[in-house]
């Protein structure tokens, strides 16, 4: 392409450009899903998600905990023992198994009759704990339960053994103690390994109306054939409605990262005793690892959107290509693996470790940025190719 | 001018255009005449570029259509079967669209756009939303945007479809007046009144060839059938999908 050539390009795709922008500023559908509900989406159910979970993780290692026993009266000892851990004994059920079905229970404690004869005998005495460990909610009461019962039994051993004239001591020839490394800022990365996947669901948000309404509605409104008609190759055209969906799909991003950053100075965050800092460094470099990113992903929904015949058909394709970058999301939670360098050049998984890394309240290494920004790019660069190859094509003009 | 010669596209197995050769002269109004489905609309494409033929030439003043395609474009003016407006942007800035991507810009933008706004009057339309334009409106709009930059060359696709009675007069007299200032022009339609009242020239197509080219008088005489309606029925053999 000679001089004047490229200038005729830069000038029509800013010229397309500046026409999209300004068009879809004027669709209040738009505009409220890509700079409104999209960018607000994340934060506000994160901040929800994080307190919800905060409340119930407080209240319930200070609340009283209510178990329904069977068969108190065979052992009144051990249940004034647990009494004095916290312990609410609640009526007894008729049937154990029945309760926890019916949720009438989170945990019930069954004391058989033959405890008491056991007891006495010096025999292991067996009581039965029924639970349910498919629902979520019953694992705390369920641990603080068999905590109790760990701490009474270790007090009756030893016990036992003075009686005897042994020292309980004995029982502990290897005593394990807890020298945690976690800081609060990495054990707020176990907790936030969610955010970067709301970040690229924010972009995705931000674009999908763009590259729909600039691609399958453009032909459906039967505006697209005209616009071909001008003398602009079709590669200034496809950059300048790239360059605009991208543009919404950054705003919506930029958007979304101040949002975050202002719930999360409204997140009781210092009482898990985790960090959360979102600031403007933070900020930044969520921004420079996004942005191949945030173009790899506008041009794949370009792509996607101009395969379909009409408006609805692109909203459905687009639709599932938006569970697409659950996948590292996903697969870092089932099986956390360990950071190799060549994960950083992998498009998504890059990003995902990368913010992960800045949440840690680590600096993220020169080498690594790099290969993300690499990585990422060179995927965008082939979208973009393809995206082209895709407008160029005869079939994609016609309306009818 | 256009000039085409021996134009051939197929879709799948279906031959749309058979060896299709023509000229539109300048100063002229050329009519292509034919029933829906005789490759009307597939010829005209071709010749704004939306296509590309699998053989034959295109001349468009003389700059050859399939390698110099942007040039070509400068060319023409085109009114597209498809005539979707933006509806968001107001009839001017829908003009105004189109001659950016001409290339106009500064003065002459504002100038060339207001020209063509006075031209077609539609100065009480033009700083409204296209939304909810009426047919004979949006025709309007869409043929000031294809003509703001001044064209040689005018190439409508059924121009006249859904436009009423006053509509349709205004654009015959706005295209003869196009002829009067020595431009080429040349559009489609499958309506045999509208042909004879406003063509010079007529090409009648069938099964996507040229089943005669002449004025309305050669056409008559060489059929010798006592009217032109008769000459076009019998040039292309049957009267299904044309329209009195």
């Amino acid at each position: 392409m000679n001089r004047t050539g490229s200038i005729r390009f830069l000038t029509a795709a800013w010229t397309v450009y500046f026409k999209e922008v300004r068009e879809n500023l004027r669709d209040r559908r738009t505009v409220i899903n890509a700079l409104v509900t999209g960018p607000l989406l994340g934060p506000i159910l994160f901040g929800l998600i994080f307190s919800f979970t905060l409340h119930r993780q407080l209240a319930e290692a200070i609340r009283p905990l209510p178990v329904p026993i069977i068969g108190a009266t065979y052992a009144p000892n051990l249940i004034h023992a647990l009494e004095a851990q916290g312990l609410v004994v609640q009526p007894a059920p008729k049937n154990a198994a029945a309760a926890i079905r019916a949720h009438r229970a989170q945990v019930v404690l069954v004391i058989p009759p033959g405890y008491d004869h056991a007891w006495r005998a010096g025999q292991p005495a067996g009581i039965e704990l029924y639970y349910d460990s498919a629902r979520q909610g019953n694992r705390t009461p369920l641990a603080r339960l068999k905590k109790m019962l760990r701490t009474y039994s270790n007090l009756i051993v030893a016990q036992r053994l003075l009686v005897r004239g042994i020292s309980p001591l004995l029982l502990h020839p290897v005593v394990p103690e807890d020298r945690d490394q976690a800081t609060p800022e990495s054990r707020s990365a176990l907790m936030f390994s969610i955010l970067p996947y709301f970040f690229v669901l924010t972009v995705f948000l931000g674009g999908m109306y763009l590259a729909i309404d600039t691609t399958a509605g453009e032909r459906e409104r039967q505006s697209l054939e005209p616009l071909l008609a001008n003398p602009v190759s079709r590669g200034a055209i496809l950059s300048g409605k790239l360059a605009a969906t991208a543009s919404f799909a950054l705003a919506s991003l930029t958007l979304s990262i101040v949002a975050f950053s202002v719930v999360g100075h409204f997140l009781p965050v210092r009482k898990l005793d985790v960090v959360l800092d979102l600031g403007l460094r933070f900020a930044l470099y969520v921004l420079l690892l996004m942005l191949p990113l945030a173009v790899l992903l506008v041009s794949l929904q370009t792509i996607v959107a101009a395969f379909a015949k009409s408006y609805r058909e692109a909203q459905t394709y687009l639709s599932i290509l938006m569970l697409l970058p659950v996948i590292p999301s996903l697969l870092l939670s089932v099986m956390p693996l360990q950071a190799k360098p060549w994960m950083y050049f992998v498009p998504l998984l890059g990003q995902q470790l990368g913010i992960m890394d800045l949440v840690r309240g680590e600096t993220l290494g020169t080498i690594e940025l790099f290969s993300c920004l690499l990585g990422t790019s060179l995927a965008a660069a082939l979208a973009c190719v393809l995206a082209g190859k895709l407008y160029a094509s005869e079939r994609l003009a016609i309306s009818a | 001018m256009i000039e085409v010669q021996n134009l051939h596209k197929t879709f799948g197995k279906v031959q749309a255009v058979a060896g299709v050769s023509f000229t539109a002269p300048d100063g002229q109004i050329t009519g292509l005449l034919g029933p829906n489905g005789a490759g009307k609309t597939t010829t005209l494409r071709m010749l704004y570029t939306l296509m590309s033929p699998e053989t034959g030439t295109i001349r468009i003043d003389g700059i050859d259509a399939r390698n110099q395609t942007l040039d070509a474009r400068r060319h023409l003016g085109v009114l597209p079967d498809a005539r979707g407006l933006y509806k968001r942007l107001t009839a001017r800035e829908n003009i105004a669209y189109f001659a950016r991507l001409h290339g106009l810009g500064g003065k002459t933008l504002g100038v060339q756009v207001d020209a063509i706004i006075n031209l077609l009057a539609m100065q009480d339309i033009a700083d409204r939303r296209t939304e909810g334009f009426s047919q004979g409106q949006r025709v309007k709009v869409a043929l000031a945007r294809a003509l703001v930059h001044q064209p040689h060359n005018l190439i409508l696709d059924e121009p006249g479809n859904g436009l009423d009675v006053m509509a349709t007069r205004a654009l015959r007299e706005f295209l003869r007046q196009q002829r009067a200032e020595g431009r080429c022009v040349l559009f489609s339609s499958h309506i045999m009144q509208e042909v004879t009242a406003l063509c010079d020239r007529i090409v009648v197509m069938a099964k996507g060839r040229v089943a005669a080219e002449g004025t309305a008088e050669e056409l008559r005489a060489r059929t010798g059938a006592a009217n032109l309606e008769d000459a076009f029925v019998s040039l292309i053999g049957t009267s299904e999908g044309l329209a009195a």
